[in-house]
């Protein structure tokens, strides 16, 4: 009865606290999987971690025997199976629910072979007993700071957007950094009690260069002397209402004014707690609290610049108990971090801090699983994401009673790191819009994904029309991303930098999560089907052009071929109203020359040079688009004698073309086209996985494997082709060789953000500066 | 300047102590030539600056024949050094943020025909000032401090050090308003921020003129001069033998001879934390807000204390470990994983975030642990400036070490602890007062000056 009783009277009925009333088999999800337990007890707050393993289906495509094959038939078989994959579950909660949350875990907990639950955390010694008694586990004891160490390194590698820079008055409270997987090194801040200073070097080389006693604790302590308010969060509140001028001296309380000759100002605090040296006067609990914060954020602040600076080190992270979430410290460091270094050193957050010390205790467990040689991802359904801690903003939402929060991250098949193409991996971002920032987009899109939904959860139903219940699982979908769109709308920084790919993924992991891992599995055999019929056609066409005129029809095909997008609203709209139109009408669509963005004379002017020595494009859709667009164009320039490495999804995304589909695409056209098939036999032709599952690209999360054939073929030129990889994401990726990044804009709204129209093409080439090879005039523009 | 150098070698070369005179001070003032006031203290008893010796050096050789007219001539240049004197009464004065510190040159070699001329507001200052050890409620003359013997400028006398409250500003210009203070035509010299503060109230209240100067400049300026005339023949400055056993350190006189670089650490209200590269040549590393005043601040509202001596009083007998949370309090014993002792301070004011705790703890305990934390962040952050500066030698002064060998014996452990010996706390015997006795300096300067 608790589980549904807890929501706090004032915020029943707010979207936002759903979390509250959340019955326990939703918070606790998968224990009959579950293994290798681990729990960090803090002051306030128990942190329990597990491993289990999620049993979903998969779409697979199997290619059918070509000699049975008979006209009419289906190109490929797709069948529905069920695939196993690791998950972990993060969950947070208060210290008050830990006996129930046992008893639950107990009732639930269906493996025997675990003996042993990892601990960490002051309070793991004050429940072991309860612990040992309740799920009749061994409590294994693991230090500290190494834990919290463990769990930052993991969460800064899996996580992009983990860290923020934190700004109280901008319009985002919440600045992401997009971190890379070369995350070393970096100084960690622990707040907890006292001050704990590491200097991270390494996944196993860290050390504790320094620390000091004035820490949470002081604050906590001298906080509950000075004012009688004993909790932790009430100090805060009342810091938040203070005035500490009342309480400290200033420079000008001494210079009258600033202090000319050193540049310190006269509002800048001289002596803390200077002008309470009277026997005669009063001081509110606010101005005092006020007073004690700013004395102990800046002199936190001060230290960890000091240390910043002695190990020169510029990635500065902060975490404990003092900061976790809490606007006010996190303003107070940021203010007092910029004042030291003048700017040259940002003040980092953690989106999942509070879970680092149960993630490092959970890893510590399964070393033998060895979970770093896998990457991880979010998993955006199961995941409650960021709240906003702001007082302001919700003040009911900082009584976190009976509130549950949850982080899942899926096993990822593939190992991922950078493109090695990349021209500076540290400053890449792959967005080009960070809709948390820019509020008119964010309201644009939001609303565009809500209207979309109906259309997604029909496709959705169709896609297993064997399965009775297959309506039932899509209203749940439904209602899980409508309320994930809502929470996004309201804390677009959730998850991170809100952006076009952050909601195009939110979608994939709620419909894998209700079982729909392929809704587009019927339309993409279809088009494909159709397409290939047309194949020969087309090359033959093209063959009796001028090498110039072809050159041209090679790139508007690709463009129409890519009109073809059921991802695109404007563009699914009018596929499903007219089922004739056509590869023809669609190139009819496009923008004449020139184009919104127009580097197509320069691109021809390449190609009358030495041809390439590889190729990587990243492909789209199915269908249209991959065989009437893309292998047209990726047959001209094999026939010039460059390589090419095909980069497709390793699972499905919208009608994006997977690797298993491409395979069987590419030995269908291999067996009616000599120079795919020659290309093939000879490896010119390679087909390799992205290690996405997106309709978007991050180049800095990509397959190694792919990352490998880069370097070994020495790929030259990148191609990137379509919306959500060349426009949405990477429109401002640079490169360190030359690149074609091409889109027809399905999207109105886009379009005229763009400054162009719908359909409008952008076609942009680009040599990186001082590169050998060049001979253009100049690189293309991007649009204004 | 180097015929001027050389007899102060000589006469420096008696019993006293000459280290830091030929090699701190003077070797500054040779080589800037910026400096023009000096004293061999009680050593050679009553020479003059530095420009005087150079005069009277020349002068001697040439006198040697005892020409009429040369000695002529040298009266003429006593004379001239005369009327450029700035006029009695000498003071100094430096305003913080919770005391003035005021520096009082007392002329002892007064002639019977000075003392006729000598007005009478002028003898009653010097009899109030010289014959009181206490001035109004708050008022006080450190008598152990005094200079004695001091040759200033050509003249001889004893150099006080008074200290009172910022608070007590107003009445202070008041009472140089009733005793007709602007008669005298003085430059006062005055430097700390409450220069800049009260400047426009010495204007109205009392018709008086500040000289306002930079405080670190001064304070540099002062601290180099005090140590150069040495405290009364005996070392200004002193270290901690044995650091690493505050119980049973050995307060030890050392000589600060050739004290740059130095990381100088002052420590009033707030702290101001320099790195000195040579008389004029320093810069501003870093300060923190976390200073006296903080500690005399927080102990007012949690002991209800009224005095620095009160609330030093109180921690010399209270025990920081009911209220500050160990290592040990946490670990059991030693954190071995990152080698910190047990007994080592992980949380300040820890053990107050429990009810129980909070209700068992004296004022006294309270009283120590502030001192203690204060004392500690102070050496911490003292500590990491001296290794980013790469500067070995570390002084502290500044009036929140007055009477506190609690934290000057703290700081000189926590250099040495936490650097394994690399850095050296050193401490001067006149803590607070370098500023105004640069701010002195800087009047018979300003005088000399044509």
């Amino acid at each position: 009865a608790m589980w549904g009783g807890q929501s706090s009277s004032g915020c029943a009925g707010h979207s936002m606290d759903k979390s509250i009333t959340l019955p326990p088999d939703e918070i606790f999800r998968n224990l009959e999987n579950a293994k290798r337990f681990a729990i960090d007890i803090g002051g306030s707050l128990t942190k329990l971690a597990y491993y289990s393993t999620v049993q979903h289906k998969v779409a697979k495509v199997r290619s059918f025997d070509h000699t049975a094959k008979t006209e009419g038939d289906p190109l490929y078989e797709i069948s529905m199976q069920e695939e196993v994959s690791a998950r972990l579950h993060f969950i947070k909660f208060e210290n008050a629910y830990i006996e129930t949350c046992l008893d639950f875990i107990k009732d639930h907990l269906v493996n025997t072979d675990t003996k042993v639950i990892k601990a960490t955390g002051g309070g793991a010694h004050k429940f072991k007993d309860l612990i040992e008694k309740k799920l009749k586990l061994r409590v294994d004891k693991e230090d500290e700071m190494t834990c919290l160490i463990k769990g930052c390194n993991f969460v800064l590698r899996n996580i992009t957007h983990e860290a923020f820079v934190y700004a109280k008055h901008a319009d985002s409270e919440f600045r992401f950094q997009n971190t890379h997987p070369d995350i070393f090194p970096y100084l960690l801040i622990n707040i907890g009690s006292g001050v704990s200073i590491f200097k991270v070097e390494s996944e196993d080389t860290f050390e504790r260069v320094g620390g000091s006693s004035i820490g949470g604790g002081t604050f906590w302590g001298l906080g509950a002397l000075l004012t009688k308010t004993k909790r932790f969060d009430e100090l805060l509140q009342l810091a938040s209402k203070g005035q500490h001028t009342n309480v400290d001296m200033l420079v000008k309380d001494i210079y009258g004014g600033s202090y000319g000759s050193l540049g310190l100002t006269g509002d800048l605090i001289a002596s803390s707690f200077g002008k309470s040296a009277t026997p005669d006067k009063e001081f509110s609990k606010e101005d005092m609290a006020k007073s004690l914060l700013h004395m102990i954020s800046n002199d936190i602040g001060q230290l960890a610049c000091l240390y910043a600076r002695l190990h020169n080190l510029t990635r500065v992270y902060f975490g404990g108990f003092f900061i976790r979430g809490h606007p006010v410290t996190m303003h107070t460091i940021t203010y007092s971090i910029n004042f030291f270094t003048k700017g040259e050193v940002q003040a980092l957050f953690l989106r999942h801090e509070g879970y680092l010390g149960t993630i490092g205790a959970f890893l510590k467990g399964a070393e033998e699983d060895n979970p770093n040689q896998y990457s991880w991802g979010e998993n955006y359904a199961g995941s409650s994401g960021l709240m906003s801690t702001s007082p302001d903003l919700n003040p009911m939402q900082r009584a976190r009673s009976g509130t549950f929060d949850m982080l899942e991250m899926d096993r990822l098949e593939r190992q991922l790191v950078n493109l090695p193409l990349l021209q500076d991996p540290s400053s890449y971002i792959p967005d080009t819009v960070d809709l948390s920032e820019d509020a008119l987009a964010r309201e644009y899109w939001l609303y565009c994904f809500e209207e979309a939904l109906d259309g997604v959860v029909k496709r959705a139903v169709a896609s297993q029309p064997d399965l009775p219940e297959a309506a039932e699982r899509a209203e749940k979908f439904r209602h899980k991303y409508q309320h994930k769109l809502q929470t996004l709308r309201h804390q677009p920084f959730a998850y991170g930098s809100l952006t076009v790919r952050s909601l195009l993924d939110t979608r994939e992991h709620c419909l894998n999560e209700f079982n729909f891992p392929d809704p587009y599995s019927k339309i993409k055999q279809g088009e494909n089907d159709l397409a290939l019929k047309y194949f020969q056609k087309a090359v033959k066409s093209l063959g009796e052009l001028s090498w110039e005129q072809r050159q041209f029809a090679l790139v508007r095909g690709l463009l129409a071929g890519n009109v073809f997008d059921w991802g695109a609203k404007a563009v699914s709209d009018v596929l499903e109203s007219d089922p004739e139109f056509g590869f023809e009408h669609a190139k009819l669509q496009l923008e004449e020359r020139p184009w919104l963005v127009d580097a197509y004379d320069q691109w021809l002017k390449r190609l009358k040079g030495p041809p390439h020595k590889c190729a990587l494009f990243f492909v789209d859709n199915s269908g249209i688009d991959i065989i009437l667009g893309v292998f047209p164009f990726v047959r001209e320039l094999l026939c010039r004698g460059t390589e090419v490495v095909l980069a497709s999804n390793s699972s499905p995304a919208l009608n994006d073309v997977t690797n298993s589909e491409l395979q069987i695409l590419t030995e269908r056209i291999a067996a009616m086209d000599l120079v795919i098939q020659s290309a093939v036999k000879e490896d010119r032709l390679t087909l390799v996985q992205s290690g996405s599952s997106s309709p978007c690209l991050d180049l800095s999360r990509l397959d190694k494997v792919l990352a490998g054939v880069v370097r070994e073929r020495h790929v030259d030129l990148v191609i990137i082709e379509g919306m959500g990889r060349a426009i949405h994401t990477n429109y401002y990726a640079i490169l360190s060789c030359e690149s074609l990044k091409m889109a027809v804009i399905k999207n109105s709204w886009l379009a005229d953000r763009l400054g162009g129209k719908l359909f409008s093409v952008v076609f942009k080439y680009e040599v990186p500066p001082g590169h050998k090879t060049t001979t253009l005039d100049h690189v293309p523009v991007t649009p204004s | 300047m180097d015929k001027g150098k050389s007899i102060i070698d000589k006469k420096g070369s008696g019993s006293c102590y000459a280290n830091g005179l030929q090699r701190g001070f003077h070797s500054q003032a040779s080589n800037g030539g910026c400096n023009t006031f000096n004293s061999s203290g009680n050593c050679s008893g009553g020479t003059s600056n530095v420009e005087h010796f150079r005069y009277l050096h020349t002068d001697d050789v040439e006198a040697n024949g005892s020409s009429p007219a040369k000695r002529c001539r040298l009266r003429r240049r006593v004379e001239s050094l005369k009327r450029n004197r700035p006029p009695f009464p000498w003071f100094g004065m430096d305003i913080g943020g919770t005391l003035v510190k005021l520096v009082y040159f007392e002329p002892k070699d007064i002639t019977a025909e000075e003392e006729q001329e000598e007005v009478e507001n002028l003898k009653s200052i010097r009899r109030y000032l010289t014959s009181n050890t206490a001035y109004g409620k708050t008022g006080v003359r450190d008598v152990h401090l005094e200079l004695k013997n001091l040759t200033m400028c050509g003249r001889t006398g004893n150099l006080h050090f008074i200290r009172f409250p910022t608070q007590a500003m107003h009445r202070f210009i008041q009472m140089g308003s009733d005793k007709n203070f602007s008669s005298l035509h003085t430059t006062l010299c005055a430097t700390g921020g409450g220069a800049y503060k009260f400047e426009n109230d010495f204007r109205t209240m009392a018709d008086l003129e500040l000289l306002k100067l930079d405080e670190l400049d001064c304070l540099i300026h002062g601290l180099l001069y005090v140590d150069s005339v040495s405290f009364n023949g005996h070392p200004q400055c002193y270290y901690f033998e044995n650091p690493s056993d505050t119980q049973n350190s050995v307060k030890t006189p050392c000589s600060l001879a050739d004290p740059f670089p130095m990381l100088l650490v002052n420590i009033g209200s707030g702290v101001s934390i320099l790195a000195v590269y040579s008389k004029d040549d320093y810069k501003r590393v870093t300060g923190t807000s976390l200073g006296g005043g903080t500690f005399l601040g927080l102990c007012c509202l949690l002991t209800g204390c009224e005095t620095f001596e009160e609330a030093l009083d109180m921690a010399s007998r209270g025990d920081s470990s009911n209220v500050d949370k160990l290592v040990k309090d946490i670990y059991g014993g030693d954190y071995e994983r990152f080698s910190l002792q047990g007994s080592a301070v992980a949380s300040s004011f820890g053990h107050m975030m429990s009810k129980e705790k909070r209700d068992s703890i004296s004022k006294e305990d309270l009283a120590r642990a502030m001192l203690v934390t204060i004392t500690n962040n102070i050496g911490s952050i003292a500590r990491m400036c001296a290794v980013n500066e790469k500067i070995e030698r570390v002084v502290f002064v500044g009036n929140f070490l007055r009477i506190n060998t609690v934290s000057t014996k703290l700081l000189a452990y926590a250099m040495d602890f936490w650097s394994k010996g690399q850095l050296k706390a050193l401490f001067l015997e006149h803590e607070g007062y370098f500023g105004a006795v640069g701010a002195l300096l800087e009047l018979l300067k300003s005088s000399e000056e044509p």
